[in-house]
């Protein structure tokens, strides 16, 4: 295994970007930082990978426009995933560990706002069984929620707690779109919206995109006096159908998680549109209660659409870089009801 | 005010897909009224049936008939239902567990409030009046009367190997700045493309970065309303949607200033004497007609003047 690192990241979010479903005027300027950050140019980037999608765009092969924010003469190395760019993390991950290459900036982007999005991700269901009815995203996170209430896995002061310290973290955070803590009491006393979900509860629709660079070995340490390694990485996925899995679990996590060493982890970013997911993904991955979750914020402050993911990456290895922390865990999600997920752990080496 | 120019858009396309053995025996089961299962190597018994076995990863074969009574297992309140749903007014979606099944079924409940509905109660299938052999063949679920489901007419062999699902997405769709610059000037009778400053190429629409080294193209140039026919076609076939009736020459046109051509109609000459290099001019709409689109600009059609020399835009091909 080749030793790989986060060296750069750039982010926006934004409640509604006015600007084209393509974001390239997005993207240059979070390119921009990524080489000031490590002082190259898009000539030192090796592989360029992003993950967004055409039904959120609209219009189809909506990645390569997106491709003119690099400038492609000479030909770029270049690849794309239809889901959150965590998992062009990971392909960039694979790319770097072939040899082939030692440097990649990977990127994601998504304007959320541009239709209706909770009823455009209908569409990453099943066809014939799903997808006729139409199940939205707030929908099937509120049959999830549920059945974690119901089995007394959780309860609606839990995912008010998740809430409150969300919003809270979110103020230091100058990207977050929603934030603002105030008590676990005035949350449960505001209205029920998706029963049983308050709006509270679920990330907010958010434009925006964010960008990491990846870069192996001296490539790292050339332009950073501590990366954020990347020690450990994994992902699994649960069947799609709801009816087919243990809704107040989630066994790909516990299943990524397995093949990592989480002890010592000090931070972890994790990617929960939903409050009651966190509470998932934290029981899953078996985190001490002494583990800060999601200083950022998380994704209830903030989740565009093939980003929120990435974006976990980036705000841990933050943790690193700034030497607050030398274990943190990041991970994305993509798929209905936290059906994929991906598990990193990133350490700082003094 | 905004940036940029935005239009609403619907993008519809109709999936056609074919069915299998699993989920076609399923779908035919649905058309005459029954809820077909499948039973995994597990002895789990699952709604709608799996297409392999989740352990020996073998086609699913072991098919059985379950009630189309059940008990809810978990729900959620839809109160801004979203287009296309089974109910244009709030309603619940749940997962249901049939008599006879062992995992749950996920469809809509219509129940009028949250107050309606319980996880543990059970609920009944309300069949659609039409059946296709489609998952909407199941109106929805209903809380269980003493009768049980309306009886429905078998409809016998004729099994459903094809589903059609008609999909239609509504968008805001925005342009970028640099693209509504382009059609703004459009608006006003200009043709506006913009340079970029590290290659000096002039991009007619302008693109938010020169896709050749990333940068962002800044500075706006008006470009000329006469330009080069680089290459063309002759359009022969019709098509869904097509608003001209061939054939008609499709062609793409170096506007002088640009460095890239723009793709527009050619009229005003006879189309087997269109010819790479011609030179034409833009012919406008009246004024009254202008909107912010490229066509508000008719067409092209020949000035007259000498063909231009291959090496002018030789480089644009
Ligand atoms: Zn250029």
């Amino acid at each position: 295994m080749r030793d790989v690192a986060i060296v750069g990241f750039a982010q926006r979010q934004m409640e509604e970007f006015d600007g084209s479903p393509t974001c390239v005027e997005l993207l240059v300027p979070l390119f921009a930082e990524c080489y000031e950050q490590t002082g190259w140019n898009r000539h030192d980037i090796g592989f360029w990978c992003s993950g967004s999608s055409d039904y959120l765009a609209g219009r189809s092969f909506s990645f390569v426009s997106a491709v003119d924010a690099i400038g492609v003469i000479p030909p770029v190395n270049e690849s794309h995933v239809e889901m959150d760019a965590a998992w062009a993390l990971y392909e960039a991950w694979l790319k770097i560990q072939t040899g082939e290459v030692d440097t990649a900036l990977v990127y994601g982007f998504g304007k959320s706002s541009a239709g209706v999005l909770r009823r455009t991700l209908a569409l990453q269901l099943d066809p014939y069984t799903m997808t006729p009815l139409w199940p939205d995203t707030v929908s099937l996170a509120g049959l999830q929620a549920r059945a974690g209430i119901d089995a007394g896995t959780w309860d609606e002061r839990a995912m008010a707690e998740v809430v409150n310290r969300s919003l809270t973290d979110a103020e230091k955070n100058e990207y977050a779109i929603r934030k603002g803590g105030s008590s676990v009491d005035e949350l449960l006393a505001r209205p029920m919206y998706a029963d049983p979900l308050r709006k509270h509860d679920c990330a907010p629709v958010t434009d925006g995109a964010a960008a990491i660079v990846l870069a192996a070995g001296d490539r790292a340490r050339s332009v950073s006096d501590r990366p954020a390694w990347i020690s450990g990485i994994a992902h699994n996925v649960d069947p799609i159908s709801m009816g087919n899995r243990e809704l107040t679990r989630s066994p790909s996590t516990a299943a990524a998680a397995a093949g990592l060493d989480l002890t010592g982890v000090e931070v972890a970013e994790l990617h929960a549109p939903f409050s009651h997911q966190e509470l998932i993904l934290r029981s899953e991955l078996g985190l001490a209660d002494d583990v800060a979750i999601n200083p950022s914020g998380g994704a209830l402050a903030g989740n565009p659409m093939f980003t929120g993911g990435l974006i976990r990456f980036g705000e841990a290895a933050k943790q690193v870089w700034s030497g607050n922390a030398d274990k943190v865990l990041a991970h994305a999600t993509s798929g209905p009801a936290l059906q994929q997920n991906l598990v990193t752990t990133l350490e700082g080496r003094s | 005010m905004t940036r940029t120019l935005s239009a609403p858009v619907t993008v519809a396309f109709d999936y056609t897909r074919s069915t299998g053995p699993v989920i076609g025996r399923f779908l035919t089961g649905l058309r005459d009224g029954v809820v077909v299962a499948g039973r995994t190597s597990g002895g789990e018994v699952v709604v709608p049936p799996l297409e392999y076995d989740p352990d020996t990863h073998d086609q699913t074969s072991d098919f059985v008939e379950v009630a189309s009574v059940g008990t809810v297992t978990s729900w959620t309140w839809v109160p801004e239902p979203v287009k296309d749903q089974p109910f244009d007014r709030p309603f619940a979606f749940a997962l249901v567990t049939l008599d006879g099944a062992t995992r749950p079924f996920f469809h809509a409940l219509d129940v009028a409030s949250p107050d309606e509905v319980s996880t543990g109660m059970r609920v009944q299938v309300r069949w659609a009046a039409e059946r296709t052999g489609a998952i909407t063949d199941i109106e929805c679920f209903e809380p269980a009367t003493d009768a049980g489901p309306t009886g429905v007419e078998a409809l016998g062999d004729n099994p459903v190997t094809g589903v059609i699902t008609p999909v239609s997405l509504d968008y805001l769709y925005a342009a970028s700045p640099e693209e509504s610059a382009f059609y703004r000037g459009l608006n006003e009778g200009r043709i506006l493309g913009q340079r970029c400053p590290t290659c000096s190429k002039v991009y007619v629409p302008p693109r938010s970065a020169c896709p050749a080294d990333g940068t962002p193209t800044a500075e706006e140039v008006e470009v000329s309303q006469t330009g080069t026919i680089t290459t063309f076609c002759i359009v022969n076939v019709p098509f869904l949607g097509q608003k001209i009736v061939p054939p008609y020459v499709s062609a793409y046109v170096l506007l002088d200033g640009a460095d890239i051509a723009v793709l527009h109609l050619i009229l005003g000459v006879p189309a087997d004497e269109v010819r790479m290099g011609m030179r034409v001019k833009a012919v406008w709409k009246p004024r009254e007609e202008w909107t912010y689109s490229l066509e508000n600009i008719d067409h092209f059609e020949p000035t007259g003047d000498p063909d231009a020399d291959y090496d002018t835009y030789r480089h644009h091909l």
